[in-house]
């Protein structure tokens, strides 16, 4: 571990910029990912546990399109369309029924989903990490210190593009307003004439798609496994968590940070530590909320 | 107690002892069944009686597992040569060595649960709800992972238990009965306690935490008692498959997060949670229609285990027990007051 | 010399831009009934609210047989024997009366009962008979949740003299409540109030009620204390019935 420390600071600083890119192109998938799981948690009270699993859902996807013959880069809307057409499916068989109940009602159904959603994929898939190689050139820079693959950029590129989307369709857009509106106050939307129904239903497959379009970008710039969308899911609740759920550029903000931490921790401790690191990020958040909620007087949430 | 439940503990003690003599074949099949009653038993105390929905209690039977593993092995070998080793070298354990370490060995991991339920509390009992559960969940996975890069005991390729001196059936049968006595310690314990103080406060806690603390009820005094009676049993029970098993390993043995983990919940969903028998009963459910699956549905099994959990929670929250409950009142001793309901909902709950 | 087991002094509250408690002193003598009278909305449940422990104050001490409270949360206040029942009734409504009396035993550290005591014993005796003092012996079996407003309201009080506290803070007693069973409440009251040696301080909008029952009366209006004294005094007085009949 030190001398990894030693790397860092000492022999080759160079590699501090390799990290941050890295943790910036990590950052971006699990910061779309943290931003679905916002919208649905903000405007149906849903915590979807299965978010990550969703992501990787998009990532094979876009695997299996790759092995068809799609380039990735085409399949992004396809999947796009195809989960969002899946998070409807789950919208009208689970989550409106368990919108009602309980909290832990919600978590646990999304959970047993995310356990479902592993199973199957391991069964069509298999235990074997995947991964997509769109044969896009690299630039070298620096002597061949840092690796730069092209498909990486272009996917940072779409998630930007992604992102301004999404944004813009919030604001702009009479559905946008009205999954705003809901958000705010359920009660006072229906009131005014808003289907709360097709709101929740176009929210929760809105964040499939988004979660389809995170996979697409994980399948060509990492590897997809069908457990690993837990670890997914555990990142995007931390950032949440962190960043509070009404505020875009804190999620964003967070996300690019938790990116970066995991790439440092995996550099300096082992790669083993990466998914440590977001549990410890996610305690902690928790436990400082906590903090600040027992110490002093609060008033009672 | 009465004459009822008398005739049904005395039916479950026969079928309990003599269950490996009748059905040889399944002995090691029942163990596991005692495991899981153990596991949903003890996860109802804290997820059904008071509400907050752990999903994480499973850290404490991989943590058990690798305390008694680590108590076993260390009072006659170094630990550090042993796991290195990787099994190659087979140390020999004399009859006694091997028994006094495996009984020093589970209690050694029931207290040290104990405390590492204690050291957790402390984070994530100040969380509600949802938080509650995901952050028992993060612990849950964290310690799966991060047993994994610890070389002293086994990091990832983990650690073969000492071998059982005996011949396999003796072997199956002294596990079982191990599993199942620790099935029936919990169940007595936690029967007694619900009948008691406790009981009241952990259920006041669940219907309304703030009243509860605007009534002077120490609520985190309960909550640490509740769990630290539930890491006990689960570090205990831990320490026991682990040597059952014979070989442990962090994700997949000792800290299965996305399989036991979730288990005990689906089954005290299942049989009803908040009640005595429904975890038991949703222990013996789920654990035919496991074994069931694996034999008929194989490939398919865990799709169909998830399956079930979702529609038990979709659309059938109650479960059984809370449904023949709402049903059939009078058979449990529930009184009713029918004048002030239509429907003669039960008051109380005795069983 | 009875001294104040409450004393409250310039103890304000603000939340955002609105003053609900500003000044604000008073005191509560130890076995007495003190009542606190004033107008919707000028911050009688605040200022409760901030004896208990719900929200911390902005300036001012609150002190309880001499000890200062207001940084204590509601927890430990209660466990010191200070209570409260709420304008909108809280109670275990899931469980039965028995199950809900039970449970409101006292958790002071002197408590006699331990974390596993039987429910069976004394606890249960006890039980029953506040449950009967209050009228609700015939209902204890019966799910707390299913009860009337009315009963509710008095399954709480008898959960709170359960807990033996020393002071009892009661929001609005008598409101939502049967006219024809106020008597009964009132008669309750005092009796918890002369057998128990209960301190009382009372929330009430009934001037029926609090001029019988109070020894010592607050006025409050627009957040401010705006005057104090026998019941027959602040019947008298203009402010007061200016501040009821002048209307914010």
């Amino acid at each position: 571990m030190l001398f990894n420390l030693q790397i860092l600071f000492d022999l080759a600083p160079i590699t501090n910029v390799q990290l941050i890119l890295d943790g910036i192109f990590i950052g971006a998938v699990i910061s779309l990912s943290a931003y679905g799981l916002a919208l649905v948690w903000g405007v149906m009270n849903v915590k979807n546990l299965a978010q990550g699993d969703f992501v990787i859902l998009g990532g094979y996807m876009a695997f299996a399109l790759f092995n068809a013959g799609v380039h990735p880069v085409l399949a992004l809307p396809i999947v796009m369309v195809l989960m969002a057409m899946f998070g409807w499916m789950v919208y009208i068989l689970i989550i409106r029924r368990v919108i009602q109940q309980d909290m832990f009602t919600s978590l646990l159904a999304t959970f047993g989903l995310s356990l479902l959603l592993q199973q199957v994929l391991n069964l069509i898939f298999g235990p074997e990490v995947q991964t997509i190689d769109s044969k896009m050139p690299n630039y070298q820079l620096f002597d061949n210190a840092i690796t730069l693959p092209m498909v990486k950029i272009l996917s940072l590129v779409m998630v930007a593009v992604l992102a301004v989307a999404v944004v813009i369709f919030m604001k702009k857009s009479r559905m946008g307003q009205a999954i705003r509106a809901t958000a705010q106050d359920e009660r006072a939307a229906r009131v005014l004439g808003i289907n709360t129904d097709n709101v929740y239903a176009f929210t929760f497959s809105l964040n499939a798609a988004i979660c389809g379009a995170a996979g697409v970008m994980v399948s060509i710039i990492w590897v997809l496994q069908p457990f690993y969308g837990i670890t997914y899911s555990l990142r995007s609740f931390a950032i949440v968590t962190a960043a509070g759920l009404g505020n875009l550029p804190g999620v964003i903000t967070t996300g690019f940070g938790l990116g970066l931490l995991e790439q440092y921790t995996g550099f300096v401790l082992g790669a083993e530590y990466q998914v440590a690191s977001a549990v410890v990020m996610l305690l902690l958040v928790l436990i400082y909320r906590q903090i600040q909620l027992s110490r002093k007087r609060q008033v009672v949430q | 107690m009465t004459g009822r439940s008398y005739l049904l503990y005395a039916v479950i003690l026969v079928l309990g002892v003599f269950g490996p003599i009748m059905f040889p074949n399944y002995t090691q099949q029942m163990a596991l069944l005692w495991v899981m009653v153990l596991m949903a038993s003890t996860w109802d105390l804290l997820g059904g009686q008071m509400g907050y929905n752990s999903l994480g209690n499973i850290t404490f039977f991989g943590c058990g597992m690798y305390i008694s593993a680590v108590v076993q092995i260390s009072m006659f070998y170094n630990v550090a040569d042993y796991t290195s080793a990787f099994g190659a070298i087979k140390p020999e354990f004399t009859d006694e060595q091997y028994f006094t370490g495996l009984f020093l060995g589970i209690l050694a991991a029931g207290i040290g649960s104990v405390f590492i339920s204690y050291l957790f509390g402390l984070i994530v009992f100040g969380l509600r709800g949802p938080y509650f559960a995901i952050g028992t969940l993060g612990i849950a996975i964290a310690a799966g992972q991060l047993t994994g890069t610890i070389d002293y005991i086994g990091g990832g390729s983990g650690i073969s238990m000492p071998f059982f001196p005996g011949d396999i059936e003796v072997r199956a049968g002294f596990f079982y009965l191990l599993c199942f006595i620790l099935a029936a310690l919990t169940h007595i314990v936690l029967r007694w306690i619900y009948s008691t103080q406790f009981g009241l406060a952990i259920n006041a806690i669940r219907d309304d935490e703030d009243k509860a603390e605007a009534m002077g009820i120490p609520t985190l005094k309960y909550k640490q008692i509740g769990w630290a009676i539930t890491a006990f049993f689960m570090g205990c029970i831990g320490a026991v498959f682990g040597n059952m098993v014979g070989f442990i390993e962090p994700v997949e043995v000792a800290f299965p997060v996305p399989t036991f983990g979730i288990f005990m919940v689906a089954m005290a969903l299942l049989g009803g949670k908040g009640t005595l028998w429904g975890p038991v009963l949703g222990a013996v459910l789920f654990h035919i229609i496991k074994e069931a699956t694996w034999t008929y549905l194989l490939g398919w099994q865990w799709v169909a285990l998830g399956l079930i959990l979702i529609i038990n929670i979709v659309y059938f929250q109650e479960g059984i027990m809370g449904w023949l409950q709402r049903k059939y009142p009078e058979f449990f001793g529930i009184t009713v007051d029918v004048s002030t309901r239509e429907d003669g909902k039960e008051a109380k709950a005795d069983g | 010399m009875v001294e104040n087991i409450i004393e409250v002094n310039h103890v304000s509250k603000s939340f955002g831009g609105v003053h609900a408690n500003i000044d604000i002193s008073m005191a509560v003598k130890k076995g007495s009934i003190t009542g606190i009278i004033g107008p919707n909305g000028c911050g009688k449940s605040t200022l409760f609210n901030s004896i208990v422990g719900y929200h911390p104050i902005d300036t001012g001490s609150i002190t309880f047989e001499g000890r200062e409270i207001s940084k204590l949360l509601v927890g430990p206040i209660a466990r010191l024997g200070l209570l409260r029942t709420f304008q909108q009734t809280r109670i275990y409504s899931k469980m039965n009366c028995v199950d809900n009396m039970q449970i409101s035993v006292s958790h002071r550290s002197d408590a006699r009962h331990g974390f596993f005591a039987s429910r069976k014993g004394e606890i249960l005796d006890r039980a029953n008979h506040l449950l009967e003092f209050v009228g609700l012996y015939s209902k204890r079996n019966l799910i707390s949740g299913d009860l009337s407003f009315g009963q509710q309201k008095l399954l709480e009080f008898a959960m709170a003299l359960m807990n033996e506290p020393k002071v009892l803070l009661l929001d609005e007693p008598t409101a939502g409540i049967n006219p024809t069973l106020i008597n009964g409440l009132i008669d309750r009251l005092q009796r918890a109030n002369q057998e128990l040696g209960i301190t009382l301080c009372v929330i009430e909008h009934n001037m029926r009620v609090i001029m019988n029952l109070a020894e010592h009366i607050y006025c409050l209006s627009n957040g401010r204390m705006l005057a104090d004294g026998k019941p027959q005094d602040l019947q008298n007085d203009q402010r007061v019935i200016d501040a009821y009949l002048g209307g914010h």
